[in-house]
């Protein structure tokens, strides 16, 4: 099994490079309860970082309170600081307004949610909202961001066509597609390919690692595989805590935490 | 031979138990017959003593003390007008109460008390709001018995439909389509009306023309806010060939509708009233059915390029 990851890993994956973000004693609850404990992490640029663990460890609330997601739902209660770099910026302050940081850090959830709209609205929608109205511009970034989520040959002939008219995997490209014209700094994937077939999976899988050159990247996923596959680090979380946060080679090679070991290996639920 | 001793009994269960689906087929069916014959019988009746009267003329007269020359120009005159009143005066409060209760509100007891009461207001008798509009429309207001009170009042009546409508629309609409929108930015408003109104508005237009479709055929709330029965003239149009053009004078004209023109045709003793009244319910069932069937359409081909 060790053996078997330690081939699929890329090499390479860099040990040194800026940090782009650092969570500090972060915590969350819903209500009474206790999501996130203490979470001590840093996110490195133009990097992927992946988030591990089992169902329920809490890797989904702590990727939403990178974009302050929770932040729609009463009786969400954040602590601690996730600091923004280079402008160190703590974006869980009560004075920074969600929807700034939102503008900074996009998200693909998933499912694959587009909007009942055309293909050409649905990437273009960030872009109105910030104002952005000339058509020339518009069209612009639309190309641009549909090449980037290697999505424009598809469908450069029928950018009014809706949305939904898409294959589950094109979908999911538009979304990424939609998050990246803006021009975000940090790129959120929540189980991006969870409801995707193996195929659309593989291509979503390339498109990430190709990203890493433009955006820094966080990714949830479920299957270890894809961790080790497209991260370049790697951390793992159990019961709203990490447990372990190291290069991603590292995790899967040589675990220095028993709990981490024990998921890796399968010989944990 | 145990085997085949088992697949006996197996198919011994299976047929007492399908005895229970023919059982509830032909009771459903006969309820569903029970429906559709009581419609089917008053329609036809309807039909066979209103037919002969449906003409031009029908429709272009007044009434009138003959009953061959009584027709029912004001009576539909009068109904489109007020349905247009309504129409403008719901959808804009009720659209705006269901997005503020979906989208807005906060969730706590006052938000709780409001939605229960929104619900329950639908269960009030029409005549309580004929009521209410006499106090408040026709004597606080001054608006006399015109057709902008009677639309008002008719307007409160299907509020609660549009308002019920309008929340239900809304709560079709996936989390993650509203969550797509919010991660990208957007503000709760540029969400509500770039997002959640487009999307919902299928389920909207549907729930105006059904609460449209009950409040055509009201009769007591218009009868208590004092709506003539008799009446031999029209509202001032509203388009008018000098400036500037648009006359808002009808609103605050007297008016009767077609409900009532049919009640006072069916509280005539002659014969001959009776076959005008069949023949104007025939209308105002035709107007229901159309409305029924447009909210139909819009459901099944407005909301082709949604799915979810
Ligand atoms: N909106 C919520 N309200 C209350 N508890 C929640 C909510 N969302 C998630 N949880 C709980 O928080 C924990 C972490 O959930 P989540 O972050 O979705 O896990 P993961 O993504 O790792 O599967 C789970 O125990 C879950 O039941
Ligand atoms: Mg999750």
């Amino acid at each position: 099994m060790v053996n078997e990851i330690m081939q699929t890993t890329r090499p390479g994956a860099s040990t040194s490079s800026t940090i782009k973000s650092v969570v500090n004693n972060l915590t969350f609850r819903y209500g009474d309860f206790q999501a996130l404990k203490d979470i001590n992490m840093v996110v490195h640029e133009k990097q992927v970082t992946a988030l591990i663990g089992p169902s329920g460890c809490g890797k989904s609330t702590f990727l939403r309170c990178f974009n302050r997601m929770h932040d729609l739902y009463p009786d969400n209660h954040y602590g601690g600081e996730i600091i923004l770099h280079p402008d160190n910026e703590n974006i869980l302050s009560p004075n920074v307004d969600p929807i700034e940081v939102r503008m900074r850090i996009s998200m693909v959830f998933q499912k694959p949610n587009p909007f009942p709209k055309s293909i050409f609205e649905n990437v273009a929608y960030g872009l109105r909202i910030r104002g952005i109205k000339r058509r020339s511009i518009l069209e612009e970034k639309v190309e641009n961001a549909l090449r980037n989520a290697a999505l424009w040959e598809e469908v450069k002939d029928r950018l009014n066509d809706l949305a939904f008219n898409l294959s589950g995997g094109q979908q999911q490209r538009l979304c990424i597609a939609r998050a990246l014209a803006t021009d975000p700094e940090i790129l959120l994937f929540d189980e991006p390919t969870s409801a995707l077939d193996p195929i659309a999976t593989a291509s979503i899988e390339e498109l990430i690692t190709d990203l890493k050159n433009k955006v820094t990247i966080l990714i949830v996923t479920h299957n270890m595989q894809q961790a080790a596959r497209v991260s370049d680090y790697t951390a793992y979380m159990y019961m709203g805590e990490l447990i372990e946060f190291d290069v991603t080679d590292t995790i899967f090679i040589k675990p220095k935490n028993k709990q981490t070991e024990d998921y890796i290996t399968g010989r944990f639920g | 031979m145990n085997h085949v001793k088992n697949l006996k009994e197996i198919r011994a269960v299976i047929s007492r138990h399908k005895r229970w689906d023919s059982l509830f087929l032909v009771a459903g069916v006969m309820a569903l017959m029970i429906a559709i014959l009581t419609f089917i019988a008053l329609f036809s009746h309807m039909l066979i003593d209103g037919m002969p009267r449906l003409s031009w003329d029908f429709f272009t007269s007044f009434p009138s003390r003959r009953p061959e020359a009584a027709g029912i120009l004001s009576a539909w005159v009068g109904t489109t007008l007020v349905m247009l009143v309504t129409a403008v005066a719901a959808v804009p409060l009720g659209v705006a109460a269901g997005v503020y209760l979906e989208e807005y509100a906060p969730t706590n007891l006052l938000t709780e008390i409001i939605e229960i009461n929104v619900t329950n207001l639908a269960g009030v008798p029409s005549i309580i709001y004929g009521l209410l509009a006499l106090g408040l429309f026709v004597y606080q207001l001054g608006l006399g018995q015109s057709i902008l009170a009677a639309g008002l009042t008719l307007a409160l009546l299907i509020l609660p439909i549009v308002i019920v409508a309008t929340r239900e629309a809304i709560r079709s609409i996936p989390v993650a389509i509203r969550e797509g929108a919010y991660a990208l930015g957007a503000t709760k408003w540029q969400t509500v009306a770039d997002h959640i109104l487009p999307y919902s508005a299928a389920g909207i237009l549907t729930g105006v023309i059904i609460g449209l479709a009950r409040a055509i055929g009201e009769t007591a709330p218009i009868i208590t806010i004092g709506a003539l029965t008799f009446i031999a003239f029209l509202p001032p149009a509203p388009v008018q060939a000098e400036f500037p053009f648009l006359s808002f004078e009808w609103l605050m004209a007297p008016f009767t509708v077609m409900p009532i023109q049919m009640f006072n045709w069916v509280s005539r003793p002659e014969e001959a009233f009776q076959a005008n009244a069949a023949a104007a319910g025939l209308v105002l069932v035709v107007m229901t059915l159309l409305m029924n069937g447009l909210a139909i359409y819009l459901r099944y081909h407005l909301r082709k390029k949604i799915k979810w």
